[in-house]
């Protein structure tokens, strides 16, 4: 952090972070407008550009009608939702349903305020850089805007009144507090190499690799947790249309859905915005263009930033253009047992890696370091006993279940059939208990086995 | 490290008009927050005004000078424990709204009491931590806290100072979640049926399609009512096992209620 300031100080592109709250107000205005107008702007762009190239993917056209080329085709489906009919169910829960779409537009905005796209300028006299504002703990500010966000879907789900919004907002519940350590595990290993929080200085940071050579696990699991994140497909679990009709916003309509459309387009923009500030250099040109000074400076980095965040938004649409839904139990699986023990494994090595790094000096041993360990670990590895293996168990589905009850204290067996009422057995056991489960097959005198017809 | 009392001034005059003026706006609207969460019955509603008083607390952090805190708890209070929360009371049920009907006896004067117990404990702690005992001010400033950044500055405390009682805390934690998992935990009977296993097996038993749904005519209601074959006759894999098991009269017979009216209306 100290080598970061010093170069900051040093660095005519580069400002401390003390500088962002001490511009001129009209400056502060103008950057926030332009914030907002272009997110705005993306959104209309990005919902026509996913048809356009969905549409591709599926050998259509997509939309072409409206506007040139067919891209004011947003602009038509926004006038279009505001002059809808505003339904409120009789069952919801009026404030909290007027409250959630709200709730997840406004937190979206805000987390762009400190996603850097550009260096250091001069804008009317003043030296300041191409950013709304930075903290030191600035993508802390984008996760806590995130998780403020997903209230709102899951409060549309719940104040809906409505059973499949409710589902919709139960998976989002779960969805988010899976997937948002996994993505904070990634974010982690990042830290340890900018050395800092804040937006700016981890740009700063990767002037000369980008963080994505440098780390590529963090790199996937983050991409993989923020599709979670922001319920894109495979990962749209809360508005699966397939099951849950739309899944949290079922019944709103009218501007309160174009809400929540805004916001998980502005959230997909945001993210791949993050991802490039976090993992692909920023505003930085990539390789041979940052030798080029024009290309490299003023105001020009602007494009490099809006390519790259394009480039992560393409490969958003394209994920949801080739892969189908998964299921939701695999889901969670995937989440807790693969991304959440490799981000942990993983920041363990980073962060042994960038301890020896900086403070042993010689080279030579860190590779004997390396080396030994990586030795130690396969010996481990090779000396370990190969485990049992245990097909038997796994074919014996019809082992003895009384067998399971420990201590001997009469415990019923945890698969048992619910046996027939008297009452229906009184009627001659025309009805009867479950059907044919796991218990029907080891063999137990089942009322299932009488004849149903009396 | 002892202060002297003209420090203690300059830190009482170091608040500014932004920082009155968050103080002044968060503050009641924080206060107000908690009491509406005592008060409404709704449990989702506790929870959101639960929501707001979290929030105007990481604003005033926020104010303070230290955001890490700030972001902290948001993302961590806000973000993951209140959205257990609300996952949690939605699995519960959507309309439950708790009864009032006390069932410790003197519930409330115990939590009053312990409540103001508390407070003077939060106190006392602050203020020997503020103030050393000859009434000097031992607190230094924000200056010199955040000298190497906000950050820095608490990772080093929580790592050094403090680095037993962050290890006890996290060993606390992982015992109530190791915990939570051992009363959670149900043994397996029989392996787990992958995927490919389950759709052999559907298809195996002749009946690869979904169940036919239940038959509710004008007369009947009731889901226990089972459908009409094309031939008139019922089908019986058209109620759920656990409806014909449980429910008596409907379910039953041959001819029931519903079929009779229909006939009836016809």
């Amino acid at each position: 952090m100290r080598v970061v300031e010093v170069l900051a100080q040093e660095d005519p592109t580069r400002l401390p972070l003390t500088s962002f709250g001490n511009e001129p107000f009209w400056l502060t205005i103008a950057k926030a407008l332009f914030v907002f107008v272009l997110l705005v702007l993306m959104t209309l762009f990005t919902i026509v550009f996913e048809r356009k190239v969905v549409a591709r993917m599926q050998q259509r056209s997509g939309p072409n009608r409206v506007g040139p080329g067919g891209w004011g085709q947003s602009l038509a489906d926004g006038l279009k939702l505001a002059f809808k009919e505003d339904i409120i169910p009789a069952l919801a829960d009026r404030p909290v349903y007027l409250l959630a779409p709200v709730l997840s537009a406004v937190p979206a905005f805000l987390a762009f305020s400190v996603i850097p796209f550009g260096p250091a300028v001069d804008i009317g006299g003043t030296r300041t850089a191409l950013q709304l504002t930075d903290l030191p703990i600035g993508v802390l500010w984008v996760l806590a805007c995130a998780s403020l966000g997903v209230f709102g879907i899951v409060l549309a789900g719940w104040s809906s009144g409505s059973t499949y919004p409710l589902l919709g907002g139960l998976r989002s519940a779960a969805q988010v507090i899976s997937y948002e350590i996994a993505m904070a595990l990634a974010l982690v290993a990042v830290f340890l190499y900018a050395g800092s929080l804040s937006t700016s200085e981890i740009v700063a940071a990767q002037e000369s690799r980008w963080f994505v050579i440098t780390l590529p696990v963090s790199f996937v699991i983050y991409v993989i947790a923020i599709t979670g994140e922001t319920n894109r497909a495979p990962f749209d679990l809360p508005e699966a249309e397939s099951e849950l009709v739309g899944g949290f916003h079922t019944e709103y309509t009218s501007l309160k859905f174009a809400m929540f459309f805004l916001a998980e387009y502005i959230n997909i923009v945001t993210v791949s915005a993050l991802a490039t500030t976090l993992f692909f250099g920023g505003w930085q040109a990539p390789f041979p263009f940052s030798r080029v000074d024009l290309l490299s400076e003023g105001f020009f980095p602007i494009v490099w930033f809006l390519a790259k965040t394009l480039v992560f938004i393409f490969f958003f649409v394209w994920l949801r253009g080739v892969l189908p839904r998964m299921r939701y139990d695999a889901f969670m699986r995937f989440g807790w047992k693969v991304l959440v023990p490799a981000g942990l494994v993983w920041i363990l090595l980073v962060a042994t890696i960038r301890t020896v790094t900086l403070e042993v000096e010689d080279r030579s041993t860190i590779l004997l370091l390396g080396g030994g360990l990586l030795a130690a670990v396969l010996l481990v590895f090779f000396l370990l006993p190969e485990p049992a293996p245990d097909s038997e168990e796994r074919s014996g589905a019809g082992t003895d279940l009384t067998a399971r009850s420990e201590g001997g204290f009469p415990t019923p067996p945890l698969d048992l059939v619910v046996p027939a009422t008297p009452r229906s057995l009184a009627r001659g056991g025309a009805v009867t208990a479950a059907a044919p489960g796991p218990g029907g097959s080891h063999g137990e005198p089942s009322v299932l086995d009488t004849p149903t017809e009396t | 490290m002892s202060g002297d009392p003209a420090l203690a001034e300059a830190v009482l005059a170091a608040t500014t008009t932004g920082e009155a003026i968050t103080f002044w706006v968060l503050g009641p609207l924080a206060v107000i927050a908690a009491t509406m969460m005592v008060l409404s019955r709704n449990a989702v509603h506790a929870a959101l005004f639960l929501a707001g008083v979290m929030l105007s607390l990481a604003g005033l952090y926020a104010a303070q000078d230290a955001p890490f805190l700030a972001a902290v708890q948001v993302i961590v209070y806000t973000g993951a424990i209140l959205m257990l929360f609300l996952f949690v009371l939605m699995l519960v049920g959507v309309d439950s709204s708790d009864s009032l009907v006390e069932t410790l006896r003197g519930q409330r004067v115990a939590a009053f009491v312990v409540g103001l117990g508390f407070a003077a404990l939060l106190m006392g702690t602050i203020a020997s931590a503020v103030v050393s005992d000859d009434g000097t001010v031992r607190a230094v400033g924000l200056e010199q806290v955040n000298e190497e950044g906000n950050v820095v500055g608490i990772a080093r405390l929580l790592f050094t100072d403090y680095l037993f009682a962050f290890e006890l805390t996290s060993a606390l934690l992982i015992t109530a979640a190791l915990g939570a998992m051992v009363l959670a935990h149900k043994e397996r009977t029989e392996p787990k049926l992958t995927q490919r296993e389950m759709s052999r097996r559907r298809f195996a038993s002749g009946h690869p399609f979904p169940l036919p749904g239940p038959g509710v005519f004008a007369g009947t209601n009731s889901t226990a009512t089972r459908a009409l074959l094309p031939d008139g006759s019922e089908a019986e894999d058209s109620v759920s096992p656990i409806l014909q098991a449980t429910s008596g009269e409907r379910a039953e017979g041959p001819a029931s209620e519903g079929t009779q009216s229909v006939e009836r209306s016809s």
